[in-house]
């Protein structure tokens, strides 16, 4: 890749990602619309967000071919946030706990 | 070994670009010169992005937080969202279709960086300009979400008639950081696409600026994919 002129990728490709993005989104919509609960509506909600995610990343930001150095400073930071979230996730479960035996 | 030696030992600039993989991050990040080998501009935006993730991401940690602690039933965003169309009601059909323009906006704005750098300035600044229309037209359907939420349903940040109060602190603070993202996008394009149309960039030779403000856009729109998730479908 030349610094200069920067990235630069066939439309083709843009489109088709559009494309996925909008059957993505869909089946995300369809999730709700069919009322799947429990463990699939998590499993495919998280899933579906990931690959959505992924595709933006990867193909419209153009991560898949930058460099490695400027891929790994912006992806391995955000690692940091599932601790952070893990840690908030069992001091809420905490919370309600506290709350169930004090103010029931 | 001295300085001289350690100088003359570090690989020449050239022979760093040219590396890429896992030896290329190795010679980047130990080459005490440059390490993103990108322009200054895209780095600094992608610095910029990392920020912005870390504080939307706490914003929705924030969320989690109150919602999983929280005694009180959280109300079904399924049914707060629903829109009544043809005598029915239709589960979160307004957040479907302000997705799918968000989705159609993130296309546009990449094929309009293809035509910068190709040099079409015309096609390129048009394909900006309708990508910050659709960002506007997100911003309305947000205001008329937010309105009928305010109005009709009596959501405050502090309480609301359906259930757990936390509801309308998470939402307002969530989309509204999101939305006034999209704003800030929106007045951002305008400007590149004007500058763009008036050759500003055709005398430096350089489109990049039109990829920078690209990296903005779908960074919202990669936001928007998070909210959507964890905020809309919970």
């Amino acid at each position: 890749m030349n610094p200069v002129t920067g990235q630069q990728h066939p439309i083709g490709l843009y489109l088709k990602i559009w494309g996925l993005l909008f059957v993505l989104s869909t089946m995300s919509y369809l999730v709700d619309y069919f009322h799947f609960q429990g463990y699939l509506r998590w499993a495919l909600i998280i899933t579906f967000m990931l690959l959505k995610a992924g595709l933006i990343v990867a193909v419209f930001m153009h991560m898949a071919w930058e460099r490695m150095s400027l891929v790994y400073a912006i992806l391995v930071p955000p690692l940091c946030l599932l601790v952070l979230v893990g840690l908030m996730a069992a001091e809420g479960g905490h919370t309600f706990l506290t709350r169930l035996q004090f103010f029931h | 070994m001295n300085d001289t030696a350690t100088i003359a030992a570090a690989p020449p600039l050239s022979q760093a670009i040219a590396a890429s993989g896992w030896r290329g991050l190795i010679a980047d990040w130990s080459s005490d010169r440059q390490a993103f080998h990108v322009s200054w501009g895209k780095a600094m935006m992608w610095i910029f992005l990392l920020s912005d993730t870390f504080v939307f991401s706490c914003f929705l940690t924030g969320y989690m937080t109150v919602r999983v602690s929280t005694t009180v039933a959280w109300p079904n965003p399924s049914e707060v969202f629903a829109l009544h169309v043809g005598g029915a009601d239709i589960p979160l059909l307004l957040i479907a279709i302000m997705t799918f323009v968000l989705i159609t906006s993130s296309g546009t704005m990449a094929m309009a960086v293809n035509f910068a750098y190709r040099g079409d300035r015309v096609n390129a600044a048009t394909l900006m300009l309708v990508t910050a229309t659709l960002g506007e037209l997100f911003v309305g359907m947000q205001a008329f979400e937010w309105s009928k939420l305010i109005l009709e349903e009596g959501v405050r940040p502090w309480g609301n008639p359906m259930g757990a109060a936390q509801f309308g602190s998470a939402f307002f603070m969530i989309t509204g950081f999101h939305g006034l993202h999209v704003s800030a996008g929106v007045v951002f394009l305008f400007t590149v696409a004007f500058k763009l149309m008036r050759g500003d960039y055709d005398k430096a030779g350089n489109y990049q600026i039109v990829e920078i403000a690209g990296l903005y856009w779908h960074f919202v729109d990669l936001v928007w994919v998070f909210i959507f998730a964890l905020f809309y479908l919970w």
